[in-house]
């Protein structure tokens, strides 16, 4: 059974500059359009990776799957729960606490004021629960020492921190961690041991993750399923295997052949052409033919609608099985 | 090929209250004309500490304690203000991590470049606006002629490391310090970024020193490689020699940890433990508590000092020992 279901997901920010500098410049509102007709749904204790540039929406969709920001189309349903518009509030409150983040930043993500424990039994605390013992049982859970409770979060490292936040997470036996780039901000080898605590704990806890990522070969090694987004637009949607070995998506091909290899001595990689366009005035059709090296006359005009081939989605005209 | 830079024996120090720390510590390399240099380490490791040391930008209290840097055959550690001024831009080139950082808001990159130029190159100014543009199209600014009055918040984040790239090439250095300068940038745009440095560095025979954290970044660039580990250089080689077959245990753990090394497997290789902090490096070798060859010998002395294409290791891994 699905865990998430994800349909028609749409975000809309309106951007426009301040009502007088409008009128006086004559010039329309302006939107920026984040997350436009998404679809994906998750499965229960699977990872789920959605790999994209800047400005491609990832974190605006994990946003919208914890609660953070409304949807501006479309429905998040979690255990069969649409939090933005049931009424019932026990349903709601259930849902709620089955859902953690894990934010990129773990030196802005703890409250410098708190203690490591106060930090780490809030989410059980807020709902009136019983922390005892709580807190020192977690930190050993994550790896560190159960006397750490009483530090502050300036004491330890950015990978410690990032203990501590995953430590947060776990707190309120979640069912859904939202994990929002984990590791960007780490060191490699740092890097390395959070994603191992990550996934015992998955293992242990019977967790569900959704991984935000832009680095493809994270992505690659915690997935079991892997969507590729595009100015806000999910691309391809594939497990990791057919994704990096078959992918089917001139974007997708773009992406993985512009990633730096470890054993590219001295490669003269095929240069992506182009950016990122901009998301206020995307192109019409498929948004990425003006980068798209077989991009044709429909691609232009018809915006590319998601289709399956075998176990892969793709939004491409003219992508073949 | 001539030697561009030659550190020796470099070591910067700190002063602080609890005593003197020293991020970076008996370093040496040199770097060819023509030759990218990749600096490698993680957060700490003192790699961007030795580059500001061979431009002169350490912060003070920061200071070179000892060693001696070499340019074109010319001793520059010791140079101070109006010297060092001189050769900043003029001889040695610097590429930023943050390009919107790294350029003057208030001017159009027109008046960046042609500054720059006036101020190192004996050109009259008409002059340097027509290298301007030229420099502009060869970092691959399409339109070069027309925007060369835009403003730096008009360029995308590419675009804008684009431009520095073209600002620190202007005067036509001959060592190019490059400090993370595609860790801001998407992967498709970091792409075309390490393109371009590769191919002004053929052209040109512009030496360039590669301070990156990313092993992917440079396997593709770098020529020869320095590992480096709390202000110690680890290993040096060839870059081929290096990522396939170290000889340190620590780059070999850290090729071992990125998640492209461990396709297929469920868990990432771990080095154990973190970067000790610059007031407590160990004694002996400064790696032997995370290492697992570690010996009585590694606890005792320090690790030995190494010369071109071996690893500064009591104990280095032969070939079959790199699983």
């Amino acid at each position: 059974m699905s865990l998430i279901s994800v349909k028609n997901l749409s975000r809309v920010f309106d951007v426009s500059k301040p009502w007088l500098n409008r009128m006086i410049e004559r010039r329309e509102k302006a939107f920026l359009t984040a997350v436009s007709d998404v679809d994906f749904d998750v499965a229960e204790r699977t990872t789920y990776g959605l790999v994209g540039e800047s400005g491609s929406g990832k974190s605006t969709i994990g946003r919208m799957l914890v609660g953070l920001l409304n949807p501006s189309g479309g429905t998040v349903e979690i255990e069969g729960v649409n939090l933005a518009t049931e009424t019932d509030a026990e349903k709601v409150d259930a849902v709620r606490s089955d859902i953690q983040m894990i934010f990129q930043d773990p030196f802005a993500s703890l409250n410098p004021r708190w203690r490591v424990r106060d930090i780490i039994v809030e989410p059980v605390v807020a709902r009136g629960g019983d922390a005892t013992g709580l807190a020192e049982k977690l930190l050993e859970q994550v790896g560190l020492s159960a006397l750490d409770a009483g530090k502050f979060p300036h004491e330890f490292s950015g990978g410690q921190r990032q203990r501590i936040c995953i430590a947060r997470a776990l707190s309120s036996e979640p069912k859904l961690i939202v994990c929002d780039e984990p590791t960007s901000a780490l060191d490699v080898s740092v890097q390395a041991q959070v994603l191992n605590l990550m996934s015992d704990l998955k293992e242990n806890f019977g967790l569900t993750y959704v991984l935000i990522s832009h680095d493809l070969t994270v992505v690659r090694h915690m997935s079991d399923r892997i969507g590729v987004l595009y100015l806000g637009r999910l691309v391809e949607e594939a497990a990791p295997d057919d994704l990096f070995d078959n992918p089917r998506h001139p974007y997708t091909k773009m992406l993985l052949e512009a990633a730096p290899k470890m054993d590219g001595f001295g490669r003269e990689a095929e240069l992506p052409e182009g950016e990122i366009p901009d998301p206020i005035n995307p192109p019409p059709g498929c948004a990425f033919h003006p980068r798209c090296p077989i991009a044709s006359d429909i691609c232009k005009k018809e915006r590319p609608e998601m289709r399956t081939l075998g176990e892969t989605r793709v939004a491409c005209h003219l992508a073949e099985a | 090929m001539a030697t561009v830079l030659s550190i020796r024996n470099l070591s910067v120090e700190i002063p602080t209250r609890t005593g003197v720390v020293k991020p970076v510590d008996g370093v040496s390399y040199d770097i060819q004309a023509g030759e990218i240099l990749g600096v490698v380490g993680e957060s700490g490791a003192g790699k961007s500490m030795a580059g500001n040391a061979v431009i002169g930008l350490l912060n003070p209290p920061a200071r070179i304690a000892k060693g001696e840097i070499w340019l074109n055959g010319t001793r520059i550690d010791a140079l101070q203000g109006e010297a060092m001024r001189r050769l900043r831009g003029k001889d040695i080139g610097m590429v930023f991590q943050d390009p919107l950082t790294s350029l003057n808001p208030l001017l159009s990159i027109g008046d960046q470049l042609t500054e720059t130029m006036l101020t190192h190159l004996r050109i009259s100014r008409s002059e340097a606006e027509k290298r301007a543009v030229a420099a502009l199209e060869e970092v691959g600014i399409p339109g070069a002629a027309e925007r060369i009055d835009s403003y730096p918040h008009e360029f995308s984040g590419g675009m804008r490391q684009r431009v520095v790239i073209a600002l620190a090439l202007c005067a036509e250095p001959s060592l190019i310090i490059a400090d993370e300068p595609t860790t801001a940038l998407d992967v498709s745009v970091q792409a075309q970024i390490i393109a371009l440095l590769k191919r002004l560095c053929r052209e040109r025979g512009t030496a360039v020193m590669l301070i990156t954290h990313d092993m992917g970044v440079i396997a593709e660039a770098a020529d020869r490689v320095a590992v480096m580990y709390a202000g110690r250089l680890a290993e040096l080689g060839n870059v081929r020699d290096v990522l396939t077959q170290p000889q340190h245990p620590y780059t070999a753990g850290l090729m071992a940890s990125t998640p492209l090394a461990s396709a297929g497997k469920a868990r990432l290789h771990q080095i154990e433990g973190a970067m000790p902090r610059l007031d407590k490096v160990p004694e002996g070798c400064a790696f032997h508590p995370r290492c697992t060859y570690a010996q009585a010998k590694c606890r005792a002395a320090p690790a030995p000092h190494i010369s071109d294409a071996h690893a500064a290791c009591w104990f280095p891994l032969v070939a079959e020992k790199v699983s």
